[in-house]
């Protein structure tokens, strides 16, 4: 036992050679690494929790309170002023969002199951080429469509309606969910698929009394990918829509950015966690089927 | 209860690749157990997918009871099929599983509910039925993919491999219990298998197959006593059967292959030369062919060094060495030798097989007459 070999154990804490003494210095080095893995992940969440922490408390302060003291002081008064006038603001293109959103995550996501279902259970010639190409979706930015798809909505006679934007977000998001749920559905031995044809079931029977009800962490996977990606679209929803059908998003956006009298940042604050919201509250709700659904590789049958 | 017969059954997957089925031609009774048993890649699966209707066929016909089914949709077929997999449906109950193909076909509930009693009840699964799959063991699984197979009493029951996903003990008990299934109900069956113990205790008849072509179809006697080709012998036989090169000689028109042991020398008979003369060939003994000297006294013995001696527990098996080939023999227990000894061993020349060492095809040279006297023809060298 030289210096040398205790230097570079110090500096290489984890790969210890066996020795005498080796144990208790591996566990002081490991419980070292522990504390510092630690207090950088306490550093991050604080880095990730501060804003969101001010937005709270500026929500509930007045004015007064936020001119006068700091950004991360205890409001003197509590007050709902700030969150009444935001939803006075926005309320309206909070439900705007939500028409939108729920039935565009809905049919995306039955549409992409059915996708994912033919493709990984009824190959047919060229499927695979239709499945690669189906890909380039989820690379195409979304600022490539937005002529096109202004245009197809106008010959539609769907230009600044809810269901023109319903339209443009399931097509945009089929990629997505279709890729989720064939990757899902490649997993499942075909067998199942065979053993039910045989039975006699039918195309749409396997599909609703096999798979489906299967499929409930890839759907809730698609759910949760969908609902957030809708509902924080901001590009889609301001070139779409217009007045009365803009999604909460845009509304946001005009609140903040009004140049006329004072700036009312609690107003701006509230309005802002009314828009983050029902995300966050999909998250908690769903969040843990979404880490299972993600690594769901193999279905034990 | 039906016949099926296969017509010049052909499959291919495009015009490039090779054909996966061959001029495949069969047929069996109602109530028949056809085996189609051969190394994976032979076909033997994609044969009985078209069967089910899963795959379409490329050219021939499927008859059942002598109606051509190959046009039809496997619904419409009435044949079931257990998977090796299983292939249960994950999220209903086993009741619900044996059911689903009853509800499909729309049966009314009380006749659906009477079937499922009457499967649950041959299977003994009965304590079961409430289950979700995953909460079942191995043999259980198995249990219940069968159970759906006969809820709905169809012309045929297709098994694809349905044992091999099982350990060894439970792999023995659940053939026995496939094979009790089959006389009871009598029901015309085709399974798959690359296991030839399966395929020799459970068919009445077995379709050998390789490369997608049908090398061999009989009884399992027939398969194993009269084998059609190399392949059909060294695949059928547990331990496998030996092939020991042979150089030939011919003399007053019989030809006869040398066999040395190191030790010793023998000539062996094969036949007349004018059909022999000129080929490379291969003899082919099973290993219980070979007996220690002295059980049948007309035949002469060829004395040879034991290399390897492995008790099985019924039987040992002894390896020597004929023409530098590691010949397998299995000898009774109580003759268990040591290596390194020496042994006289002796097999019938009148039973033992001859192939062309290229094609592998088997050579039935006239040899009757030749080994009629064998015993003066069988001279020690």
């Amino acid at each position: 036992m030289n210096d040398v070999s205790v230097a570079q154990r110090r500096s290489s804490d984890v790969l210890l050679p066996p020795g005498e003494g080796g144990a208790k210095r591996r566990m002081r080095a490991v419980s070292l690494s522990r504390l510092a893995i630690h207090t950088t992940l306490v550093l991050a969440c604080a880095v990730y929790l501060v804003p969101l922490l001010v937005m709270l408390l500026t929500s509930f302060k007045t004015p007064d309170d936020i001119r006068s003291g700091n950004l991360l002081s205890i409001p003197d008064v509590f007050t709902l002023i700030g969150w009444v006038k935001a939803w006075d603001g926005v309320g309206g293109y909070f439900w705007n969002s939500v028409k939108i959103t729920i039935p565009a995550v809905l049919i995306s996501t039955l549409l992409g199951a059915l996708n994912g279902y033919v493709l990984a259970m009824w190959r047919f010639r060229g499927s695979q080429l239709f499945f690669g190409l189906l890909l380039f979706g989820c690379f195409l930015p979304f600022q490539v469509i937005l002529l096109p798809a202004s245009f197809t909505l106008g010959q539609l006679g769907l230009a600044n309606t809810t269901e023109g934007l319903v339209l443009v977000h399931v097509v945009y998001g089929l990629a997505f969910t279709t890729l989720f749920f064939r990757n899902f559905y490649v997993s499942i031995p075909e067998a199942l698929v065979r053993a039910a044809r045989l039975d006699g079931a039918g195309f749409f029977t396997i599909f609703g009394r096999i798979l489906l009800p299967m499929s409930v962490p890839i759907i809730m996977v698609c759910l949760i990918w969908q609902f957030t990606q809708i509902w924080n679209d901001f590009l889609f929803g301001v070139v779409f829509a217009s007045g009365d059908t803009q999604p909460i998003t845009v509304a946001l956006n005009n609140l903040v950015n009004t140049s006329t009298g004072a700036k009312e940042y609690n107003v701006d604050m509230a309005a802002a966690m009314i828009a983050g919201l029902p995300t966050l509250l999909v998250y908690i709700l769903a969040g843990k089927y979404f880490l299972r659904g993600l690594t769901a590789g193999s279905v034990k049958g | 209860m039906a016949t099926l017969e296969l017509r010049n059954v052909n499959k291919s997957y495009g015009s490039g690749l090779a054909d996966t089925l061959k001029n495949i031609e069969l047929a069996i009774d109602s109530g028949e157990f056809l085996i189609l048993v051969g190394p994976s890649g032979c076909g033997k699966s994609t044969l009985m997918n078209c069967i089910a209707g899963l795959e379409d066929i490329s050219g021939g016909a499927i008859l059942v009871d002598g109606a051509d089914i190959s046009g039809m949709s496997p619904k419409d077929r009435d044949i079931a099929m257990v998977f090796q997999s299983y292939a249960l449906y994950p999220t209903m109950t086993v009741k619900d599983n044996i059911a689903f193909g009853l509800k499909m076909r729309k049966l009314p509930p009380a006749e659906i509910e009477a079937e499922v009693a009457r499967v649950a009840k041959l299977l003994q699964i009965e304590h079961l039925l409430t289950r979700k799959p995953g909460q079942l063991s191995g043999g259980q699984q198995q249990r219940v993919a069968m159970g759906r197979a006969l809820a709905r009493r169809p012309k045929i029951y297709l098994f694809d491999e349905p044992l091999s996903n099982l350990d060894a003990k439970l792999r023995v008990e659940m053939r026995t219990e496939i094979k009790l299934m089959h006389q009871r109900l009598k029901t015309t069956t085709v399974y798959v298998t690359h296991d030839q113990i399966e395929a020799m205790t459970l068919g009445d008849k077995v379709a050998v197959m390789k490369d997608g072509i049908i090398q061999q179809f009989g009884t399992p006697q027939e398969i194993y006593n009269d084998p059609a080709n190399q392949f059909v012998a060294s695949f059928i036989g547990s331990p496998p059967m030996n092939f020991i090169p042979l150089r030939t000689q011919v003399r007053d028109g019989l030809c006869y292959g040398l066999l040395d042991s190191g030790q010793a020398r023998c000539e062996l008979p094969l036949g007349a030369a004018a059909e022999l003369e000129g080929r490379e060939l291969i003899l082919g003994v099973r290993p219980e062919q070979i007996q220690l000297a002295g059980a049948a006294a007309a035949l002469p013995s060829l004395r040879s060094e034991v290399e390897v001696v492995e008790p099985t527990g019924p039987d040992t098996l002894v390896f020597v060495s004929l023409n530098q080939t590691k010949v397998c023999c299995r000898l009774a227990p109580d003759a268990a030798p040591q290596a390194g000894a020496s042994l006289d061993l002796q097999f019938d020349p009148a039973r033992v097989l001859l192939f062309d060492a290229g094609s592998g095809e088997r050579l039935r040279p006239g040899k009757r007459q030749a080994t009629d006297n064998k015993v003066a023809q069988f001279k020690l060298g």
